[in-house]
C-alpha cells in the first residue's frame, strides 16, 4: 500500500492497465470493491463516505439501510450493513416502519433524486414533518442515471438531458425542486445539509454532515437529512474527467452546498 | 363486540405489534381500534399519509421480524398493489385487511393488480367469530409461507356486533425468521438484505429468473396445501349454491330452511378465495344437476367455479351488483327473502343477470 502511495506516476504516458472500476483499497463495512457503475460516477464515493461515517460512530452493528431504486441499488451487495430493498420512492415509509419496531437501530435511506424527489416526494416530506428518527440520504445528480440520463425534478435550468435535449426550460419543464431547502422548512426536521463528492475536501465535509445527521438521530432529536451531489458524466453527456467540474459549475450554484439546519434551527445562507 | 374490534383483538392476540393505515369507510374502525389498542401492548399504530405509505411502513416493520399488518377498502388496496406484489417477492409475512364495499374486489383479491407473477392467500370469514379465528390463522400462514395473506371482510362484518371470545390460538411451530434485519450484523460479513430481486450480499448482479421460479414453486405448494372450504348438505343435492363471506351466511341460512322443507339444496363456501378449493367443489358437485353462484358483484368468483367444474355441471349466476345509496355495499341482496327467491330460480334452471 505504501508503494502505491509513494510511487510517482508518469502522466505523460497512457496507464499500463485500463481504467478500473475498482477502488484502490477496501473500506471497512465494504464487502468488495468491484461494481458495475460507470467510470466517474459519484455514487460509490458517497456510499463509501456513508459506510465510513457509520463505522466511525461505532454503529456498524446497529445500522439498517433502506435502499431505493437507481444505479446505487447495484452497490448494496457491497455494503456490509443490514439492508432492506424498497420500491422506487418508498424508502422513507419503509424506514419509518423499521425504526418504530427497532427504535435503537440507526435507520437510514439511500435514494436518488428520481427516487426521492420525483416518485417519492410525499414520503420524504411527511417523514420529515413527523420528525421520524431516521436519516434520509439523497444522492442527487440531477438525472435519471439508470435509464440513461433523463430529466428529474432536480435537473437544473439549462441542463441537457435525453428528454430536455435543448436544456431544461422553465416554461416547458418547470423549475427544479430544491429538496434540502424544502425539508429544512418543515418543523420535524432537525438537521439538514447538502454536501458533494466532486473533490476530496467536499467528500470530507459530506462525511462530517453524515456523522452529524446520524448523531442527531441517535440523540432522538428528530428527522435528519443529507443531500449529496454526485457526478453522472454519462447522464450529463460530458467526458468523465469533466464530471467534477460540471457538478461544481452547473449543479452546485443551484443546489447550494452547506448546512441548512442544525440543532433544529435554520442557518443563515451565504 | 363489533367485527372491526374483534379482528383487531384477534390480530393483537396473534402477536401483531404494528399497524399503519389511512381511514376509509368501512375499514376506518379497524384503524381506530388498532390506534387505541396497540400502544397498550407496546405496539405502534401510525396514521399514514396515504395507503402507499401505510403499506410501506408495514413493509419496514415486517423486515425487522415483527408481526405487522395494514388494510383499507378495495379502493385503498388498489393504491397498495405495487407494494403488495413487491412484498410478496421479498417474501414478507404481511397481513392485509380489506373491509370491502361489497364483493366487487374478488378479482383484486385473488388476481391482484400488481406487477409480475405473484400470489397471496385470501381468507374470507363468514361472520365475526370466524373472523377472529381466520385473522389469527392469517398471521400464522403468512409466517409459515413467508407470503402476504389478505383477509376479505365487508361493511357487514366490520359493523356487526356478535358475542365472541378472543383467545390466542396455537397453530404449531413456525420456521425461525433467519432473514429479518435488526441491524446487528453489519461488519460481520453476514449482514442481510431483505430483497425482492434475490439480490445477495457479496454477489454482483441478480438472477431474477431462478429467484422468481423458486417463488412460483412456493405458490404452487401453497395452492396444493391451503385450500379451505365449508360444504353443507351437498351429498345428494340437486342444486349447490356457491357463496363466500357475509353473503354465504344468508345462503347457508336459506339453504338450511329449504332442506327442512325437503328441497335438495346444499351450500359450498370457499373459505380461501386463493387458493380456490377447486377439487373440493368438483367433488361436492359430482351428483348435482346445477351449481348456482351467489355473489355481490357482476360475476367474478363464477370464473373460478367454472374453472373448477370444467363444464361438467351447468353453472348459473344468481347474484348481482347490490349497494346502498352511499356505495358501501349494503344492498338489497343481503336479505334472506331475496336470496330465497334467487335459489328458487336456480332450482328452475333460471339464471339471474340483474
Amino acid at each position: 500500500m505504501s508503494d502505491a502511495r509513494t510511487r510517482v506516476l508518469d502522466t505523460t504516458r497512457p496507464p499500463s492497465r485500463p481504467a478500473s472500476r475498482s477502488g484502490a483499497e477496501r473500506a471497512h463495512l465494504q464487502l468488495g470493491v468491484d461494481h458495475d457503475l460507470c467510470p466517474g460516477c459519484g455514487e460509490p464515493l458517497a456510499m463509501r463516505a456513508l459506510l465510513e461515517a457509520i463505522d466511525e460512530l461505532g454503529c456498524a452493528q446497529r445500522a439498517i439501510g433502506v435502499v431505493g431504486i437507481g444505479c446505487y441499488t447495484a452497490l448494496s451487495p457491497l455494503m456490509d450493513v443490514d439492508l432492506v430493498q424498497a420500491l422506487h420512492g418508498r424508502a422513507p415509509s419503509v424506514a419509518t416502519g423499521a425504526k418504530r419496531m427497532r427504535p435503537d437501530a440507526l435507520l437510514f435511506t439511500l435514494q436518488g433524486d428520481g427516487d426521492m424527489v420525483n416518485e417519492g416526494l410525499q414520503e420524504v416530506l411527511h417523514t420529515a414533518a413527523r420528525g421520524e428518527r431516521v436519516t434520509c440520504v439523497l444522492l442527487n445528480n440531477g438525472v435519471f442515471g439508470e435509464t440513461g440520463g433523463h430529466m428529474t425534478a432536480t435537473t437544473v435550468i439549462g441542463q441537457r438531458t435525453k428528454n430536455t435535449l435543448e436544456g431544461r426550460d422553465p416554461v416547458q419543464h418547470g423549475q427544479p425542486i430544491l429538496i434540502a431547502d424544502l425539508v429544512s422548512r418543515l418543523g420535524g426536521s432537525h438537521y439538514v445539509a447538502r454536501g458533494s463528492v466532486h473533490d476530496a475536501p467536499s467528500v470530507a465535509r459530506t462525511k462530517r454532515m453524515l456523522r452529524k445527521a446520524f448523531e442527531t438521530q441517535l440523540a432522538g432529536d428528530g428527522f435528519s437529512f443529507v443531500e449529496i451531489l454526485t457526478m453522472c458524466p454519462t447522464g450529463w453527456f460530458v467526458p468523465t474527467s469533466e464530471g467534477p467540474g460540471y457538478l461544481d459549475q452547473v449543479l452546485a450554484p443551484v443546489h447550494a452546498l452547506g448546512e441548512l439546519k442544525a440543532g433544529g434551527e435554520l442557518l443563515p445562507r451565504s | 363486540m363489533e367485527g372491526s374490534e374483534a379482528v383487531v383483538e384477534a390480530a393483537i392476540a396473534a402477536g401483531c405489534r404494528f399497524f399503519a393505515g389511512y381511514p376509509m369507510t368501512p375499514f376506518t374502525e379497524v384503524l381506530e381500534h388498532f390506534a387505541k389498542k396497540l400502544p397498550a401492548v407496546g405496539g405502534q399504530c401510525v396514521n399514514a399519509e396515504s395507503e402507499l405509505e401505510a403499506i410501506g411502513m408495514a413493509w419496514g416493520a415486517l423486515s425487522t421480524g415483527a408481526r405487522a399488518a395494514t388494510g383499507s377498502t378495495g379502493q385503498g388496496l388498489a393504491l397498495m398493489q405495487e407494494s403488495l406484489s413487491e412484498i410478496t417477492r421479498a417474501e414478507l409475512p404481511l397481513v392485509v385487511f380489506n373491509m370491502a364495499r361489497g364483493q366487487g374486489d374478488y378479482f383484486q383479491a385473488t388476481r391482484g393488480g400488481g406487477h409480475g407473477d405473484y400470489r397471496h392467500l385470501v381468507l374470507a370469514p363468514l361472520d365475526v367469530s370466524e373472523a377472529v379465528e381466520l385473522t389469527q390463522l392469517a398471521f400464522d400462514l403468512a409466517d409459515r409461507w413467508r407470503n402476504p395473506v389478505l383477509v376479505y371482510g365487508d361493511y357487514l362484518l366490520a359493523h356487526t356486533c356478535e358475542a365472541v371470545e378472543v383467545k390466542p390460538l396455537g397453530f404449531g411451530a413456525l420456521p425461525p425468521k433467519d432473514w429479518a434485519v435488526d441491524g446487528s450484523l453489519g461488519g460481520t460479513g453476514r449482514s442481510r438484505n431483505v430483497n425482492p430481486l434475490g439480490m445477495q450480499k457479496g454477489v454482483k448482479g441478480i438472477d431474477p429468473e431462478s429467484f422468481w421460479k423458486r417463488l412460483q414453486a412456493k405458490h404452487d405448494a401453497i395452492a396444493a396445501a391451503e385450500a379451505r372450504f365449508e360444504a353443507e348438505g351437498t351429498d345428494g343435492a340437486e342444486l349447490i349454491v356457491v357463496a363466500f363471506g357475509s353473503l354465504a351466511r344468508f345462503a347457508r341460512y336459506v339453504a338450511r330452511e329449504l332442506r327442512e322443507e325437503g328441497v335438495r339444496v346444499g351450500t359450498f363456501r370457499p373459505v380461501t378465495l386463493w387458493p380456490f378449493p377447486a377439487e373440493a367443489l368438483a367433488r361436492a358437485a359430482q351428483g348435482a344437476r346445477r351449481v348456482a353462484v351467489l355473489e355481490q358483484n357482476a360475476g367474478q368468483m363464477i370464473d373460478d367455479v367454472r374453472l373448477s367444474l370444467l363444464g361438467r355441471v351447468p353453472v348459473l349466476p344468481i347474484g348481482e351488483i347490490s349497494s346502498d345509496a352511499a356505495g358501501f355495499g349494503i344492498g338489497s341482496l343481503l336479505d334472506t327473502e331475496n336470496v330465497r327467491r334467487r335459489i328458487h330460480c336456480a332450482l328452475e334452471g333460471e339464471e339471474i343477470r340483474a
